[in-house]
């Protein structure tokens, strides 16, 4: 993986995926290690994402690399009229490798072709985030000892979600069965569900959070927009359908783990937080070691 | 069969030597003019369209004196004549003739249907794979990755 660019998850093949998931583990055990001493990472936010930017300062900080970045457009010679082609290529004389986060489609594809140095896509608009497709695996897999022949929910806006999209895409490489909960209007994508046909997977469409709570190991909450809505009486019927709380775990299988990307608003009540089912602050979490294993890979120190 | 062509192809005036290229539906023909940038040519170019067709109805055709396109340069016109011929012409005979392939990638000639796709806000080349998909023929950008149906997309 030294010196790639990864701009969607499928730029890393499946053996790809799972290595970057076992550095990362490495990196749990001991997170600090000063291995990127020699190494600036450049962290290039064109849109406030304060979450995602600091799990990557994190990382390569606690690699002892040196972070050089701007964290919006607005502070950065962007507001002035430069393009990307520009912006990529004064950053990489800087740097040795760029973290970019950017409102536009295709964004990150494009700088990672013109950039000397590796490209993490850090999102770009609605296509792709890769590094949380990466985390969620791992997020998975501690859970559960195995990404293999689970049973996952997906709760919420299943539509334009693009971490439900990469991460389905993903798990269809592991026998994965798909529950997909969600109103009628947020339904999951006829081309995701097409990827999990074409696979020979199944998947079962639910309106109804309670009845599949028993049956998985993952449930994967999400947030509800309510910009989504054309009809702002449908979203408080909906928002509302999709309430994660304590009392409705009672039947819940033992190993099961409740994520979520973040930041959650009402999705899921304040009163899971304390069930050791809630892993959704660990999930973030493992985002710093994921981060760590992506930037110690593509480097080419581990 | 081949004396019968060429009479037909009298109808606009035959060519010593260059390419012909038949059987583009009608209402494609400008764009098969557009995407080879047949405007910017030296040449002499003859065109012909609602000529009749037993297959199609109605037909246009190219003559491009003096020119023999590469394939992979005339196969990006499949995208509108999936179906169109390619005659090849020395000495007012035909030499050698093919039926356009749609190829796996196309470059420059498409717009991104994605109003928020980077190839909307820089100057970029376009990029597209073409998915043959059950009948229907698809391009997924190679940016922003949203497929855009070949009835929807716009001509650059
Ligand atoms: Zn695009």
């Amino acid at each position: 993986m030294k010196n790639r660019s990864l701009i969607s998850i499928t730029d890393f093949s499946k053996e790809e995926q799972i290595r970057i998931l076992d550095i990362a583990e490495g990196f749990e055990q001991q997170p600090t290690q000063n291995i990127l001493g020699n190494y600036v990472v450049a962290t290039l936010f064109f849109e406030p994402s304060t979450r995602t930017r600091l799990s990557f300062e994190s990382a390569a900080s606690r690699l002892g690399a040196k972070v050089i970045g701007f964290s919006s457009a607005a502070s950065s010679s962007v507001s002035k009229g430069e393009s990307l082609n520009d912006t990529i290529l004064t950053v990489s004389n800087y740097s040795d490798i760029i973290v970019m986060r950017h409102p536009v489609d295709g964004s990150a594809r494009y700088a990672s072709e013109v950039s000397p140095v590796p490209v993490i896509n850090a999102g770009d608009g609605a296509n792709q985030h890769p590094t949380q497709t990466l985390l969620d695996m791992y997020s998975i897999r501690k859970t559960q000892g195995t990404l293999d022949n689970l049973n996952i929910a997906f709760v919420g806006d299943l539509k334009y979600g693009r971490t439900v999209h990469s991460l389905t895409m993903a798990l269809t490489q592991y026998n994965t069965t798909f529950h997909l909960v969600s109103p009628t209007e947020l339904k999951l994508p006829s081309y995701v569900k097409r990827h999990i046909k074409d696979n020979n997977l199944s998947y079962y469409q639910y309106t109804d959070l309670l009845a599949v709570i028993p049956h998985v190991d993952i449930i994967y909450m999400t947030r509800i927009q309510k910009e989504r809505f054309s009809d702002s009486l449908e979203y408080e019927r909906v928002k509302n359908a999709y309430n994660l709380s304590n009392s409705m775990l009672a039947g819940s299988r033992s190993n099961m783990a409740i994520m979520h990307p973040l930041p959650r608003v009402n999705e899921i009540a304040a009163d899971v937080d304390s069930n050791p089912k809630a892993y959704y602050f660990q999930q973030a979490l493992n985002g710093v070691f994921v981060r760590q294993a992506l930037l110690a890979a593509i480097l080419g120190v581990k | 069969m081949e004396n019968n062509e060429q009479r037909k192809e009298l109808k606009v005036s035959a060519i010593e030597n260059g390419t012909v290229i038949d059987h583009i539906p009608a209402n494609s023909l400008f764009k098969v003019i557009k995407i080879l940038s047949l405007e910017n040519l030296e040449e002499q170019v003859l065109f012909g369209t609602n000529l009749e067709s037993k297959k199609y109805g109605r037909k246009g055709i190219v003559k491009v004196s003096n020119k023999f396109f590469e394939s992979d340069e005339v196969n990006k016109i499949a995208l509108v004549a999936p179906h169109a011929s390619l005659i090849e012409i020395r000495d007012y005979k035909v030499v050698h003739k093919s039926v356009v392939e749609i190829p796996n990638h196309i470059q420059k000639i498409v717009r991104c249907f994605n109003p928020n796709c980077i190839t909307n806000h820089e100057q970029i080349t376009t990029s597209f794979d073409v998915i043959k998909d059950e009948e229907t023929l698809k391009l997924r950008c190679h940016y922003c990755e949203k497929t855009t149906l070949r009835e929807n997309a716009v001509f650059l």
